[in-house]
């Protein structure tokens, strides 16, 4: 029942939401634009700080007497705003370069974002290394919350009234990116796109901005990222070290479990990421209770849990390249 | 199909740089540097309008270079170059494209996870679809996309590629890439088309379809600017041929009378081909003097052998 519960809690929690939204923005990025993004990380802390700052330290609500629905849909605009500026500024001196040097840049740059936001200098506005607590975000959100209060759906999937709505919320705004991702990818738009991830020069040849293109797919994929940042903080608190390299990898082997140039695919790819973490963690830990691994303690053996999705993952890449929902003539890995 | 002559073409007495009657390229002092390398050195050049031009010369000549010049994919140390009267110098490669001058390359580019028909869509300009918001709203681009859908699979089948629409660029063979390539290009209605050694790596049954591409072409209104290093085929459908060497134009005539010119001549087999290589080396004077220092020794000992037989 406790490893059901770990596995199957993954198809409606919010996090799962969170990843799916960052895993397919950075789907937009490399199964459809070719850009390497190392540091997707980045492109949510800048919405998570964003919508954080605007909601606990702008505060709209208290300071100038806004509508909690305002407040509420202006700190998700800043949070989007400053992904796109993070974008933009990232993007204007290494777009023009091939595709590693992005990488390279996007991985130091989320690194940077996170040590900035974690400067004790700071810490009257981004809170510093502690980050934010969860009550100061959540105010708003609370605030609007049309269900009241008790326990919603049923079996595993139970849950109170503010993780409800939080759930709605993120896949909600999960549909709403699945959607625009398929209008954008089936029009002549997504075609300029996918011809640039093949050949940006052939592309230039015939009369299209390559630059421009590249920019436009870079910001679509940092505010799928930030919107991915806000929705992880929602239902808990904001953590500055949540933004570092390891999370940008978890939605790598989202992205690349579910399939990269695929609507779908990064999608379910989040959410069996979830699930089955959180369902080896949960085998493990009925295991060690068992006397299994017995030179371990708990938290050693939980830590298992990666090496088996690990492994997991290599199996995943050696024999279905293509991911789950994947075209294997399509795409395999491609770099 | 009558042949062009060059009093046809040119305006003045032949050489290279000559002037033309209508030039749909202009290029002035284009040089091109690579370390201590100069790789293009042009002082004039004019290409003629609605005539197939080859630009022919060994390798290292600084034909493609030229070519990344010309479309903006690469930038010059000096010059300045101008298509159908617009200048060009400077212009960012979409931009030179858009302006109604497409070229392919000399390793062909096709789009290996687009379909072939996607390739070719690829190719229409001025796609209302393309810009980001309008995307969205099927309703803007619908009727542009079918007309273009409609034009590519005419252009497919003229290549005899329609068969293959449906199928991943990836798996067409070379050649077939090369005229998916050429397709693509003249989707956009191009005024001049440049292709970058077309013939590479074609196999011979697909050379004549090629070449009857290519005259198509001009057939249809185009001017068309090739790099090539199959002497046959330039010759078999080139209108004007433009020689360079070291960077430099050497030469240009039409393609009967090109291959008698010296300067072609010594473009390609060096200025001394008809010499024997032993005497401008000095390897030949060497060899006498070695000659006749051995003779000279010969002689010594035959008549030391002389004097030691008359002593004893």
């Amino acid at each position: 029942m406790e490893i059901l519960n770990a596995f199957f809690s993954a198809f409606v929690d919010s996090s799962s939401a969170a990843f799916a939204l960052a895993a397919i923005g950075l789907g937009v990025h490399f199964g459809y634009g070719g850009l390497l993004n190392f540091g997707q990380a980045g492109f949510m802390a800048m919405g998570a700080y964003g919508f954080s700052i605007w909601t606990a330290v702008v505060a709209p609500t208290e300071n100038w007497g806004w509508h909690p629905i305002a407040s509420f849909l202006s700190a998700i605009v800043v949070g989007i705003i400053a992904a796109s500026i993070y974008a933009f500024i990232l993007g204007l001196p290494t777009l023009k370069l091939r595709g590693d040097y992005l990488a390279i840049v996007t991985i130091a740059a989320a690194e940077i974002v996170r040590f900035s936001v974690r400067t004790t200098e700071l810490t009257p506005i981004t809170g510093g290394s502690q980050g934010m607590t969860g009550a100061s975000i959540k105010t708003d959100i609370q605030e609007i919350n049309p269900l009241p209060s008790g326990q919603y759906g049923f079996w595993v999937f139970e849950a109170g009234a503010y993780d409800t709505w939080v759930r709605i919320i993120g896949w909600s705004l999960v549909a709403v990116a699945v959607v625009l991702v398929w209008a954008l990818f089936r029009s002549p738009w997504g075609r300029v796109v996918k011809g640039i991830r093949e050949d940006e020069d052939a592309v230039r040849s015939l009369g299209k901005n390559v630059f421009s293109y590249k920019m436009q797919v870079l910001v679509l994929g940092g505010v799928l990222g930030g919107l991915g940042g806000i929705m992880y903080i929602l239902p808990r608190a904001l953590q500055p070290d949540f933004f570092a390299t390891p999370t940008t990898f978890y939605l790598w082997t989202a992205l690349l479990l579910g399939g990269a140039a695929t609507v779908f695919g990064p999608v379910i790819g989040a959410i069996l990421f979830w699930a089955l973490l959180n369902g080896v963690r949960s085998i493990i830990g009925v295991a060690h209770e068992y006397g299994f691994f017995f030179g371990l303690s708990s938290t050693q053996a939980a830590q298992l849990s990666f090496v088996f999705v690990g492994i997991a993952l290599m199996v995943l890449v050696v024999f279905r390249p293509q991911g789950i929902f994947g075209n294997k003539k399509e795409l395999s890995f491609n770099v | 199909m009558s042949k062009v002559t060059a009093a046809d073409l040119i305006s003045g007495t032949n050489g290279p740089g000559v002037a033309k009657k209508d030039p749909i390229i202009v290029a002035d002092g284009v040089t091109r540097q690579f370390g201590g390398l100069k790789a293009v050195d042009v002082d004039h050049l004019e290409i003629p309008r609605n005539a197939i031009t080859a630009l022919i010369g060994p390798n290292g000549a600084g034909k493609t270079t030229l070519f990344n010049l010309l479309t903006g994919f690469d930038k010059p140390n000096t010059g300045t170059w101008s298509f159908d009267g617009t200048n060009l110098a400077g212009i960012p490669s979409f931009k030179a494209a858009r302006s109604g001058m497409v070229r392919t390359f000399q390793l062909t580019k096709s789009l290996g996870r687009l379909t072939v028909l996607e390739n070719v869509l690829l190719g229409a300009s001025d796609q209302k679809g393309e810009r980001f918001w309008a995307s969205f709203i099927p309703g803007i681009w619908r009727e542009q996309e079918n007309a273009n859908r409609e034009k590519a699979l005419e252009l497919l089948a003229r290549f005899k590629l329609d068969a293959k629409k449906d199928d991943y660029a990836a798996s067409l063979s070379g050649g077939q890439r090369k005229l998916l390539e050429m397709a693509r290009a003249l989707m956009s209605d191009p005024q001049l088309v440049m292709l970058d050694e077309p013939m590479a790596g074609v196999n011979p049954a697909l050379t004549q379809s090629l070449l009857d591409h290519v005259l198509g072409l001009k057939e249809d209104g185009m001017t068309v600017l090739f790099v090539e290093h199959d002497m046959h085929m330039v010759r078999h459908i080139s209108d004007w041929v433009v020689v360079m060497a070291e960077g430099k134009v050497v030469a240009e005539d039409v393609p009967e009378d090109i291959m008698k010119n010296q300067a072609v001549v010594d473009a390609y087999l060096g200025s001394h081909h008809d010499t024997d290589l032993g005497s401008i080396t000095g390897q030949i004077e060497m060899e006498e003097a070695l000659q006749a220092e051995l003779a000279e020794e010969r002689a010594d000992a035959d008549t030391e052998a002389a004097t030691d037989k008359e002593q004893s």
